[in-house]
């Protein structure tokens, strides 16, 4: 990526938001196309906050241009030809600077009109499960004994630790007549694996989680046990944040609204919504979410885990059944153990263990008594934040049609993430929220604020507000939080700033298809459906955990790596979360990271049967070629593409079905 | 094949096994074992030769299954018993009381304050239903700063505490916490309500002891079901029952390995208002080696001379509390709850409680806003001087209504409530509630959920009314007249 195409393809975008902009500013060839511009008074506020943070420590990165580039064009070069440029205008003042600087270190500019996407599942065809990939055995194998290794070891420092330490084994032991808080037992994971990879784990961040983070940095004296901080800061660039829409903004249409709420209600409204805790701006998000997301009514609560935890009590009791994704989120787990009903898991997205269940326990009723279930709820989420892939649900509603059961869908990640209008999995699918009994969602990933939904009929919302324990013990949603969902949901659906929503929407859906394609080409073995935002690279050896955030780090792009037990022991992995905030350049950067690191960590290990292939002889149709690898499996050649020839197909490729 | 060939052959067999077995490692122990154990008397061999049998045939046999075995049935059938299957609804229909209180539910538009402005009438009432004790909502200076960490951090966090999800203003607000306890460590959660019920199951497993008072609220019984802890209960702040109950739990565990103990309680109880003896429960959690969980969701920032809560009040140093939940929600007006500790307690949390690993983190407005709130009222005495004296004059109203019986102590400013002969007639309070608000006065009933586990049904039903420093004391006495009037126009009724 030279800094020359860099402008070139940046100055082409076309400024798709009507709202006013300087005409200085749009000429700025640093700034380029400055979409997401606030008002005049939200930047008087802006500048008397930049003032004051001259003096405070508040995100003092602010005040340079930012210092993320990619590995060969470095920040310096992009400020040289902004003022090459600038030359024959009037320069921008260094206020503008910092402030264009600031903007697009939270959102991105488009660089090109053709970066967007629709993110639809195609019609009337079914709904084929993602393919998992899987490693050569060699890499199993050694992922395995990596593990024996470290759990051996472990077991031999504990033994010499107890024995020559023992002061740091006190904790783990009775001690005068108190159980340890902690069994030794249960600890070992977390004392002889978590330490290891302690500093890629919970790094404290300031300011704006958008498309850049910016890291506190830290470092550790005594092997990751405790970390200090050093107190210099690290700009890198933000892949693993849920803000899925780049709605994580501190100026901007948003942001100016909640500022007003904020003057006018103050940070809270006191009290449960079933005391006297709802506000006239609680009813009216309420009314735009069950708007947006297609059924009748809905209720908020200030926060998404416990949406879950206490939800399905209400629905659900002695009596009743519940089947459960066996990958569902912890909320969901909790939830419904707490409801008091029968729990039974299905195999990941797989609808034929579903069904097999369903008739299994249809035919078998109520345990001992065999009675028929009273209710039979099926739990499932719209998009899986570990693995990337989507549940199916066309199948799901054939499958609830046939067996009557009830179906609750978490859209926590997918919506706003998926559809052609953002309006997630039943958008997606082209299906109509009706046949949906139960959708619950979070406000916290892609509208960038707090709190978790629930939509339904009218009749089950009203039973709701009593016998939902989040809606009369727990405190209400904030004023704030509310003011940023408004407002996120009026710009997708157009209501406001029209086409920034669509942008924003489209943006995404063409970001995920873009690094998830070029990650397979590179040869990378990557989980999910093609139009997921959330792209896991898989890792396997537990060592190559930290070497890849470390090596990433390096590279200053921030990355959220997971391990066993969020995972199962073999499939440690990298995930990315992919943004609207984003743009090509951005996710071009990261390919070349993992292109380089790739080859360091050796990690490309694809076979290709998830894609990645390599374009088809002139001639040959996509028929023809599967044709051709039916008859013989070898024609599946592994993926290794060069990084640059990644990047130079990936935009046209990207609009085409992925293989 | 004649008889000497197949002698023959068998005595190869014979030899060729022998051999073979002899090279497994292990054999001759085994023989030498068998030789020793015959001892001349087969009847003992022949026994112990069954019991490897039949040690055999319990290892091989198919395990028994707590599942229940799917019923032979053909497809056929099994399509029939579909077809025949019909749900209840998801839902049941609303109850009298339910549709009653939906269609009164009172929405306030604009900020709420000491007074609102209610949406469906459009009328201005006196707001006694909210947290906002101290007024803090309509203070300038936090919302100044809440709109200044707006425009540098944004709104949510996008992620848990350990996916980048923590920021520095989290840092800075659970230092603020612990430096006002004087604990050593806190760490905030995003939600109030779900924090009590996430740190009971983070500590408490399988197998260890809660003994819980029985008058603990919702979020703290769902932590204790999902624990699966074993579970006691005492009778609600009934210290001689509360050593009954630890006495017999340490008879009946002599034997048995030693596991973790722990008494759970509040310092206000959200249910009866009432209040904890802190140093009678620390006393007796000392004696029979118990940590304590104390809930303060109500008590921190009420309590104590400068709000510390019940731990001040009551002058308990809170390092005898191992695990001290508080509310940053309530009485601070923002946002979140938290877990004060000891370090291994906190950093504990960190990778194994639920609703802070797997929930975005806290909004970093309201983080801020916290600690500002906080620095307020420790800056602000008068404030709590105020509040108590209101809450005094708020209780003398109620009490001079012969109907009326108020259940919360003294000390506390969220009073509670119920009416004499009526203590389980939610109808009444909701009843009570609505003629109060037709009056001008918002007062809320303290509202039950029905749930899973039976256990949980305890205390009279009450009405909750909460003084604000936003009042008059002309607000006050204004609003005492109105609940007596109230509570003495739905007696009227019942006559
Ligand atoms: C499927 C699912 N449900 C619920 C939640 C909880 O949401 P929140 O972070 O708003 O508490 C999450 C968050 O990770 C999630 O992935």
């Amino acid at each position: 990526m030279s800094p020359a195409s860099l402008t070139t393809s940046a100055s082409s975008a076309i400024n798709i938001n009507p709202r006013k902009r300087s005409p200085s500013t749009s000429r700025t060839a640093a700034k380029l196309a400055q979409f997401f511009s606030t008002s005049p008074k939200a930047a008087g506020a802006l500048s008397a906050a930049v003032q004051e943070q001259n003096s405070s420590r508040l995100s003092p990165s602010t005040l340079s241009l930012p210092t993320i580039s990619l590995s060969t064009a470095t920040a310096d070069t992009i400020s040289e030809t902004s003022s090459k440029t600038t030359m024959l205008f009037s320069p921008p003042s260094a206020e503008q600077s910092r402030k264009l600087a600031r903007q697009h270190a939270q959102f991105a500019p488009l660089s090109h009109p053709t970066h967007r996407y629709v993110s639809q599942h195609p019609k009337g065809v079914p709904v084929s499960d993602p393919v998992e990939d899987d490693p050569p055995y060699y890499y199993l194998l050694t992922t395995y004994i990596s593990y024996l290794i470290l759990i051996v070891f472990g077991h031999v420092r504990d033994f010499f630790g107890k024995i020559f330490r023992e002061k740091n084994y006190k904790h783990l032991k009775e001690q005068n007549g108190y159980a340890p808080l902690n069994s030794d037992f249960d600890n070992f994971y977390v004392r002889r694996l978590k330490v290891r990879i302690n500093d890629c784990f919970a790094r404290p961040i300031t300011g704006v989680p958008g498309r850049y983070i910016t890291l506190l940095d830290r470092k550790s004296d005594d092997h990751n046990v405790s970390f200090k901080f050093t107190g210099t800061q690290t700009e890198s660039l933000n892949m693993s944040s849920y803000n899925y829409l780049g709605f994580a903004q501190s100026e901007g249409p948003c942001a100016d609204a909640v500022e007003e709420t904020l003057r006018k209600y103050g940070s809270s409204s006191a009290g449960a919504r079933s005391d006297a805790g709802s506000l006239d701006l609680h009813v009216d998000v309420e009314k735009l979410i069950a708007n947006f997301v297609g059924k009748p009514a809905s209720m908020i609560f200030s926060m998404g885990y416990a949406t879950n935890a206490t939800a399905f009590s209400a629905f659900v009791s002695k009596g009743c059944l519940v089947i459960s994704d066996e990958l569902n989120h912890a909320s969901i787990r909790y939830g419904v153990r707490l409801s008091g009903a029968v729990i039974s898991m299905f195999k990941h997205n797989d609808m034929k263990d579903l069904e097999r269940l369903l008739r299994e326990q249809i035919a078998a009723g109520q345990p001992r008594s065999h009675r028929p279930w009273k209710k039979i709820l099926v739990v499932v989420e719209g998009l899986y934040s570990m693995e990337g892939t989507m549940c199916n649900l066309p199948e799901l509603i054939a499958l609830k049609k046939k067996y009557k059961f009830n179906l609750f869908v978490d859209e926590a990640h997918s919506i706003g993430a998926l559809g052609p209008r953002g309006r997630g999995v039943c958008d997606y699918f082209g299906i109509d929220p009706s046949e949906v009994d139960i959708l619950m969602g979070t406000l916290t990933k892609s509208f960038g604020a707090n709190g978790g939904y629930i939509a339904a009929e009218k009749h089950i919302i009203e039973k709701l507000r009593s016998t939902h324990a989040g809606n009369v013990f727990g405190e209400a949603i904030a004023p704030g939080s509310l003011a940023q969902i408004s407002v996120a949901l009026r710009l997708i659906s157009g209501d406001i700033v029209p086409g920034q929503g669509e942008e924003r929407l489209q943006r995404l859906a063409f970001n995920s298809r873009y690094l998830r394609l070029g990650l397979k080409r590179l040869g990378f073995i990557i989980y999910g459906q093609d139009d997921s935002p959330i792209i896991p690279l898989l890792l396997y050896n537990p060592a190559k955990m930290p070497a890849f955030s470390h090596e990433m780090l390096k590279r200053k792009i921030a990355v959220v790596i997971v391990g066993y037990p969020a995972t199962p022991l073999v499939t440690s992995r990298a995930r990315f979360c992919v943004s609207a905030a984003h743009n090509k350049e951005d996710l071009d950067r990261l390919l070349e990271a993992c292109d380089e690191i790739g080859d360091i960590l050796q990690l490309k290990f694809s076979s290709g049967i998830a894609g990645g292939a390599y374009p088809l002889p002139s001639g040959v149709t996509q028929e023809m070629y599967e044709e051709m690898q039916k008859r013989d499996r070898k024609a599946l050649i592994p993926p290794r593409w060069p990084l640059a020839e990644v990047i130079k197909r990936g935009v046209h490729d990207t609009q085409l079905p992925l293989r | 094949m004649d008889l000497a060939d197949t002698m023959k052959a068998v005595n190869h067999t014979f030899q060729d096994v022998s051999y073979q077995f002899k090279r497994l490692p292990g054999s001759s122990i085994l023989l030498r074992y068998i030789k020793n154990s015959y001892q001349n008397d087969p009847i003992r061999s022949i026994v112990e030769l069954c019991l490897l049998l039949f040690a055999v045939r319990y290892l091989l046999a198919p395990r028994y299954s707590t599942k229940q075995k799917p019923v032979d049935l053909t497809e056929r059938e099994i399509d029939e018993l579909v077809e025949e299957w019909t749900p209840e609804p998801l839902v049941s229909p609303l109850t009298e009381l339910e549709a009653l209180e939906e269609e009164r539910r009172p929405i306030i538009t604009g900020p709420t304050g000491p007074k609102v402005k209610l949406l469906n009438s459009g009328r201005t009432v006196t707001n006694m239903a909210s947290m906002n004790y101290y007024n803090l909502i309509n203070n300038d200076l936090v919302k100044e700063r809440a709109v200044q960490i707006l425009r540098n951090y944004g709104v949510g966090a996008c992620g848990p505490p350990n996916f980048y999800g923590t920021q520095d203003v989290h840092m800075d607000t659970e230092k603020e916490i612990a430096r006002f306890l004087g604990v050593p460590a806190v760490i905030v959660y995003a939600q109030s309500f779900s924090t009590i019920s996430s740190v009971i199951p983070a500590f408490s497993k399988r197998g260890d002891i809660i003994v819980a008072d029985r008058a603990c609220n919702f979020a703290i019984q769902r932590g204790i079901q999902i624990s699966r802890s074993i579970i006691r209960w005492y009778n609600h702040n009934d210290m001689e029952d509360l050593e009954r109950v630890l006495a017999q739990v340490q008879r009946e565990q002599k034997r048995k390995p030693l596991t973790r103990r722990f008494i759970v309680t509040e310092g206000l109880f959200e249910t009866t208002g009432t209040i904890s003896d802190l140093p009678k429960l620390v006393e007796l959690k000392l004696k029979y080696k118990y940590r304590l969980i104390l809930d303060e969701t109500h008590s921190f920032g009420i309590l104590g001379r400068t709000g510390r809560g019940l731990t001040e009040h009551q002058n308990v140093d809170p390092s005898n509390v191992e695990m001290l939940v508080g509310s940053l929600a309530h009485t601070l007006c923002a946002g979140g709850g938290f877990c004060a500790g000891s370090n291994e307690v906190v950093e504990h949390q960190r990778i194994s409680s639920g609703s802070y690993v797997f929930s975005a983190a806290l909004p970093a407005m309201l983080s801020v806003a916290a600690a500002e709130c906080l620095k307020l009222i420790e800056g602000n005495p008068d404030l709590l001087l105020t509040l108590r004296d209101y809450t005094k004059t708020m209780r003398s109203q109620l009490e001079r209504s012969e109907h009326i019986i108020v259940t919360s102590a003294p000390e506390n400013p969220r009073i509670l409530f119920t009416v004499k002969g009526y203590e389980h007639d939610e109808r009444v309070m909701a009843e009570v509630v609505d003629e109060a608000l037709t009056a001008g006065v918002l007062i809320s009933r303290a509202k039950k959920v029905a749930d899973s586990s039976k256990e949980w049904q305890y205390g009279p039903e009450v009405v909750m009314v909460t003084p604000s420093v936003g009042h008059t004391k002309k607000d006050l006495e204004a609003a005492g007249s109105v609940i007596r009037k109230a509570v003495g126009k739905v007696m009227s009724r019942r006559k």
